[in-house]
């Protein structure tokens, strides 16, 4: 899967959140965004995502115009997102959670079909929580989760939408360290599998998983290129990398 | 919103039961209100499947309510194969056409929308030839499958209604098990989140409301067989008012708490009517103390 993103600008009343960037992801690689708070990383998958739209750009998915696509059919033409800010059903238990990301697709006459009965969500939902290890957590409330394990739910609730195309906001978002190793291992498997695109202010982590790094400052892309490159880019690290310390 | 299990429907089955038995024993005039109940509880029961379920507060509700009743009227004598069905189809068309403009908007907006839509439909009736009169009109009742004599009638319609309700109860604990009926309550918590895993909301939130709509005008269609007469107050946001408050004395978490809450506020409502002529401020009271002390209302007070 290939998605393309030419020119994004969003504008919020005067303050330009997101100027003119282009982007690109593609199965198998993973796209760091990087920059201090408030560069527009968030407003930028919002974006990708099509709540809101943007004011300028253009965005692709393999090649065909989604820029107008509301999210809903983004989510159903394979774009995946997860929230910076946990965004769960809390009342309900972690399977129904996962379960009903999974039923997301399905349209017309199936939906009259029994929800615990439909055998095909149903194994999607099971699998996207074992991805995340979640499994054990099945009947409990979404809503009594420590932090961790609903940042881990997050992110089933992604995969459960059996998307080609991952977009993360912030997926260690307050993690600890002792959470942060399984969450990160999970990336880097995540990352041969899907085109992802990783908003994620720990550096270590983003060496750890990124193909490629697209530096924002101010809404603008500052920089974008390998690893090895953002690492030794002189206006990167007075910019962004030299103020984190 | 959950759904009662076997034990709890087999609970509901038995107090179907009580009712059913009540031509052995009891008086006409209590037949009546039992009738008067069981037709309020349809009608708050097909309101709970949008708030309950989808947490969409509706004030058209008793337009279609009144939809439906006023298709009696309108088709003239006929037989209740027509009238039935023709009266669930004209209030969910009425459902079909509001819905997606007041779909549109959301929460206090929702609310004012659909009272703007529900006056417009009373004052339809209230207010045009179409009504046959301000103050109400009598009709003919359409033909059922046996002549039932004068003296027979609070029995027969009371089992009819009573039969109409079960299924409806049934048909809409079916629905809440089906994945459309769980995409509803995904809605209620998080409608976000529903369209950021690819549900179409707005035409879920739209079914959801056509479906209770045609409900609502079921509902209307016996009120009409019952009282053999239909008047334009019927239609009124009141009676959607009503509905909801109906919704919130017996639960609103839970399927049958309309059904619970209709029963409740009959009740209550004949209890003060006989010891006062301020009915209504027992009413308000009750309804006061049931959600204060309640909280989940009659139907949930266990948990
Ligand atoms: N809906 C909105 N309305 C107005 N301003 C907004 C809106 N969304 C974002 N902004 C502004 O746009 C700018 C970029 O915000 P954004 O959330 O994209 O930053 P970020 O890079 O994700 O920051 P963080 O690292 O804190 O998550 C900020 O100045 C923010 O206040
Ligand atoms: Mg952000």
């Amino acid at each position: 899967m290939k998605l393309e993103a030419r020119g994004l600008t969003r504008r919020f009343g005067g303050l330009i959140a997101v100027a003119d960037v282009s982007i690109e992801l593609r199965t198998g690689r993973a796209h760091a965004v990087i920059g201090p708070n408030g560069a527009g990383k968030s407003t930028l998958v919002n974006l990708l995502f099509g709540t809101p739209r943007p004011d300028e750009g253009r965005i692709f998915l393999n090649g065909t115009d989604i820029t107008l696509l509301p999210a809903w059919r983004r989510s159903r033409a394979g774009i995946g997102r997860s929230f910076q800010r946990t965004n769960l059903f809390p009342a309900m238990t972690v399977l129904e959670n996962v379960r009903l990301a999974a039923q997301g697709s399905v349209h017309g006459w199936r939906l009259l079909r029994g929800a615990r009965e439909d055998r095909g969500t149903r194994d999607t939902a099971v699998a996207a929580l074992d991805q995340v290890g979640l499994t054990a957590f099945a009947s409990d409330l979404a809503g009594a989760l420590s932090h961790g394990q609903r940042r881990l739910l997050e992110i089933a609730l992604v995969l459960a939408t059996s998307p080609g195309v991952l977009l993360l906001d912030e997926p260690l978002a307050g993690l600890g360290a002792e959470e942060t190793a399984p969450v990160v291992t999970l990336l880097r498997t995540l990352a041969t599998n899907f085109a992802m695109l990783l908003v994620e202010h720990d550096m270590d982590v983003v060496f750890a998983v990124a193909d490629e790094i697209t530096v924002m400052v101010d809404g603008r892309v500052l920089e974008t290129g390998t690893p090895d490159a953002i690492r030794r880019s002189g206006p990167v690290r007075d910019a962004y990398l030299g103020h984190r310390e | 919103m959950t759904r009662l299990g076997p034990r709890g429907n087999l609970f509901l089955a038995a107090a179907a039961l009580v009712l059913a038995s009540m031509p052995y024993w009891s008086g006409l005039y209590d037949m009546q209100l039992a009738s008067t109940a069981l037709i309020a509880a349809m009608f708050a029961l097909s309101l709970q499947i949008l708030t309950g379920a989808a947490g969409l507060v509706s004030l058209a509700h008793a337009g279609f309510f009144g939809v439906g009743a006023y298709t009696v009227y309108l088709l003239g004598a006929g037989s209740i194969f027509v009238t039935l069905p023709a009266a669930m189809l004209s209030a969910g068309i009425a459902a079909a056409v509001i819905g997606p403009i007041a779909l549109r908007t959301r929460g206090f907006y929702f609310l004012m929308t659909t009272l703007a839509f529900g006056q417009m439909l009373f004052f339809l009736f209230h207010d045009t030839p179409l009504g046959g009169g301000a103050d109400g009109v009598f009709l003919t009742r359409p033909s059922m499958m046996w002549t039932v004599t004068k003296s027979a009638r609070p029995a027969v319609f009371l089992l009819l209604n009573l039969v109409t309700l079960s299924l409806m109860y049934l048909g809409l604990w079916w629905l809440m098990g089906t994945m459309f009926g769980h995409a509803l309550l995904g809605i209620r918590i998080n409608e976000d989140r529903m369209r950021a895993t690819g549900h179409d909301v707005q035409r879920l939130k739209l079914i959801a409301f056509i479906v209770s709509g045609a409900l609502a005008g079921l509902a209307g269609h016996m009120a009409a067989l019952t009282d053999a007469f239909v008047s334009p107050e019927i239609l009124d946001w009141h009676h959607s008012a009503e509905a909801l408050l109906m919704i919130l004395l017996g639960g609103i978490g839970v399927l049958h708490g309309p059904i619970v809450g209709a029963f409740a506020l009959t009740l209550v409502r004949e209890f003060g009517q006989s010891v006062t002529e301020r009915q209504r401020l027992i009413e308000g009271m009750v309804i006061l103390a049931a959600v204060l002390l309640l909280r989940r209302g009659l139907a949930g007070w266990r948990r």
